[in-house]
């Protein structure tokens, strides 16, 4: 099949009209009260996804036949990939991870019009429209300047340069494509605002349809950030976890914002009110994922995720931003003044605790913000080349953090409106005496730090308030434990769970930062080195070839006590297609401490320098990440979304 | 006062406070916590600043690296064709250093004008340059 790349091209192509025919026809329809132009929606929407989905298919048919005609399968991949990795060397490189951002916001575009017939005859066409005019830029923006379908005829190269090393891991598979499900999954949320801004159907009812749609992109946004972290943390073989690079805040500016608008979302719908605030903040959770998009595509910052980059498509994705939020906010400058809201609460009212969370998470937000963009303001104005380092952040993030972990742990167990003040002293007196003693208790066994004291008993402290409110709803007289556990809603476990997470997040972070052990030393064949309780011996190493790399490996002997307690295998991998050096360090995962060796340089005399970490708890960060998606997914299964909302 | 009126008051100054706790901190951990970055040229014309946490960079020398036989001690020099720099940095390169490529290190200046380097970055890609590295460059060959 010699015509496939052009067929997947000319599929962009038509996917662009159909985009555009769904940007302009839905809409005329709705303004021109014309229904037939309005019910064209739907098919437009098939239509577009289904071409959009083919030619992602065609670049993934072409990697997997190894056609190096095509510059970008040229350029990602070679014969002697693994066949897995080929199929992710799709989304390896800047164009195919366009054209997988543009794939899954289609994705969703066809989800939600299938799910459309539950809304009123005119939002559920204004909303895909919207998305129309998402995906048109898009669309526009791969076919203009980065076109993964560029053949190189008649110079075919014999083989391809080879996926970057780096990217030849399970971690590509799928850490890509869960995180663009959540970063583009908030477009439909952004989508519902617009319409209802254009609609001028400013109501609770906008806020009910987005919520399943937030919080299923949010869940996978949440997957994505931990498997991104995960990845991080083995692959690049410095132990870390999280690095305040500019590519990871901008995946965590979304999510941070995406989590306000969660909450918000839920006091729009249940009380009516910051219903424009609420509305303000969903075009800003979608703005802050292109803003991620362009950070990332662009390279205009210094990260360690910077791949090499073509300064004229950061212009156009600018230019695309620019267009979007600017629009946006017109629109919501022009629409949003009408907005009232009559209904009042008070001070110690569950709307109350939620404005909290929306301040503080927004006040995160900014400050990522800040100091992602710093460099780029400090370089605009003259003032010099700088970064921002990783102390920054942890110096701003952290207090603000816990304080929001601190409400985070009171705000269950509010009532909507007004909530008697003296009952909430009373419930949140015996969980914070326990957290603050017990935190207390642990850090008898280890040097005192106040901050990471404060910092547990405020994970002891969500931790022991969530299984109180879940104890306060369950216990009762009448009725047993179960019969009452059953019957509460599934988004109440929902946000347990997700609460539940971030106290276990919590809890792995405060360890792996106070009780963790590093070394770097050099080490010779036969040389014992003491880190932490365990004794390392580097026994030496041997030569091993790979499908497409030869590797030195180390084995490296792990005792404890005397006991042995494993035999790890780093390596250093030679890529023979790209003459590239890889480091895979060796890990033996437990649920308490991870033990971590990575390679470093061989010296003289068999020597090598070793890398050896003892991670405490470090699995625990993620674990919380899982929990939180878990809790987000079963919160948008709620059986009340499942009801026809009728016309 | 009326009660709505006083609850909207409470509200606004509860988020002004806030926002201006969170700005001052803000602030001053900026402050603290910007690294300039400095070519070669720039330091030794005695632009950079002794003790102070920086960023420098440039090409790594041909032939330039030393590495210590004991201990994991390396040194190298980085240029920008004008001036070169002497970098000491104690423990594991990244895979992608190598000579001839464009780096960026992190850490202080002693007071010889060596950059005693803290973090030597790693990058993912052969192609990519630091864009610092190549302004750096630029300047140097507009001079």
């Amino acid at each position: 099949m010699m015509m496939l790349p052009e067929i997947g091209h000319y599929a962009l192509i038509l996917a662009m009209m159909f985009a555009l025919a769904l940007a302009v026809l839905p809409m005329v329809g709705y303004l021109q009260r014309n229904a037939i132009l309005l019910v064209t929606a739907k098919p437009l929407t098939y239509l577009m996804a289904t071409l959009t989905c083919t030619s992602f298919v065609i670049l993934a048919i072409a990697f997997a036949q190894d056609d190096f005609s095509i510059l970008y399968v040229s350029q990602h991949s070679n014969s002697l990939l693994p066949i897995w990795y080929k199929i992710s060397a799709v989304w390896g490189g800047h164009e195919g991870s366009l054209l997988l951002w543009i794939t899954i916001l289609c994705i969703w575009a066809a989800t939600l019009a299938y799910k459309s017939d539950s809304l009123p005859n005119s939002t559920g066409p204004v909303v895909l429209s919207v998305l129309g005019i998402v995906a048109t830029g898009f669309l526009a923006f791969i076919l203009f300047t980065s076109s993964p379908f560029i053949r190189l005829l008649p110079d075919t190269p014999a083989d391809g340069v080879d996926l970057n090393p780096l990217l030849q891991d399970i971690g590509l598979i799928v850490h890509p494509p869960m995180l663009y499900m959540g970063y583009v999954g908030f477009s439909v949320a952004f989508a519902f605002a617009i319409a209802a801004l254009i609609t001028g159907n400013l109501n609770a009812s906008w806020a009910r349809w987005a919520r399943p749609w937030t919080n299923v992109s949010w869940a996978f946004l949440t997957l994505g950030i931990a498997l991104g972290s995960w990845w991080a943390y083995y692959e690049l073989g410095w132990g870390g976890w999280w690095f305040w690079d500019p590519v990871e805040n901008a995946s965590l500016m979304p999510w941070l914002a995406g989590t306000a608008l969660i909450h918000s979302l839920a006091v729009t719908e249940k009380r009516g009110v910051f219903k424009s605030w609420t509305v303000l903040l969903a075009i800003f959770t979608f703005s802050l994922s292109l803003l991620g998009t362009f950070l990332v595509r662009s390279g205009v910052l210094t990260s360690v995720h910077a791949f090499a980059a073509d300064p004229t498509r950061g212009v156009f994705i600018l230019a695309l931003l620019v267009l979007i939020i600017g629009s946006s906010l017109l629109l919501y400058a022009l629409r949003a003044s009408q907005v009232k809201s009559q209904v009042s609460f008070g001070l110690t009212g569950r709307e109350s605790w939620l404005l909290i969370n929306n301040i503080l998470l927004t006040i995160l937000t900014l400050t990522v913000l800040l100091g992602t963009l710093y460099p780029l303001i400090f370089d605009a104005l003259n003032l010099g080349k700088i970064s921002v380092g990783a102390p920054y952040f942890n110096a701003v993030f952290s207090p603000i953090a816990l304080l929001l972990i601190v409400f985070m742990g009171i705000a269950p167990l509010s009532k909507w409106h007004n909530t008697k003040g003296a009952l909430l002293w009373r419930a949140s007196a015996l969980p914070a005496v326990l957290a603050v003693s017990l935190s207390a208790f642990v850090f008898t066994f280890h040097s005192f730090d106040w901050y990471m004291w404060l910092s547990f008993a405020i994970a002891l402290w969500l931790f022991f308030m969530c299984v109180r409110d879940w104890l306060d709803k369950v216990l009762s007289k009448r009725q047993s434990i179960w019969t009452r556990a059953r019957k509460l809603p599934r988004h109440y476990y929902g946000m347990q769970l997700a609460h539940l997470g971030v106290a276990v997040s919590l809890v792995g972070v405060i360890f792996v930062s106070l009780n963790s052990t590093e070394a770097v030393v050099r080490m010779a064949p036969g040389e014992r080195v003491m880190v932490g309780d365990y004794e390392f011996e580097f026994l030496g190493t041997r030569h091993v070839e790979g499908p497409n790399y030869t590797a030195d490996t180390a084995v490296i002997n792990v005792y404890q006590d005397g006991q042995s307690v494993a035999q790890m295998l780093p390596q250093k991998r030679l890529y023979q297609a790209r003459r590239q050096m890889m480091t895979e360090a060796a890990l033996n995962p437990g649920f308490t401490r991870d033990l971590y060796i990575s390679l470093g340089e061989p010296l003289d005399n068999g020597a090598w320098g070793v890398r050896i970490y003892i991670k405490s708890f470090v699995r625990w960060i993620w674990l919380g990440g899982i929990l939180m998606m878990a809790g987000g997914l079963l919160a948008a299964w709620d059986k009340r979304y499942r009801r026809k909302t009728g016309a | 006062m009326h009660p709505v009126r006083k609850k909207r008051i409470v509200t606004i100054s509860v988020i002004l406070v806030v926002l201006a706790t969170a700005i001052g901190l803000v602030m001053y951990a900026l402050s603290q916590n910007i690294n300039l970055f400095y070519s070669p040229t720039q330091v030794e014309a005695g632009e950079a600043p002794q003790g102070v946490t920086l960023r420098a960079g440039g090409m790594v020398v041909e032939n330039s690296v030393e590495r210590a036989s004991d201990s994991l001690n390396v040194a190298f020099l980085v240029t920008d064709y004008k001036h070169s720099l002497r970098i000491e940095y104690k423990g594991i390169l990244p895979d992608l250093f190598r000579e001839g490529q464009g780096i960026v290190a992190q850490g202080k200046l002693d007071e010889r004008g060596v950059l005693i380097a803290s973090e030597v970055l790693a990058k993912h890609d052969e192609e990519y340059m630091p864009p610092e590295v190549s302004a750096a460059l630029e300047q140097s060959k507009a001079q």
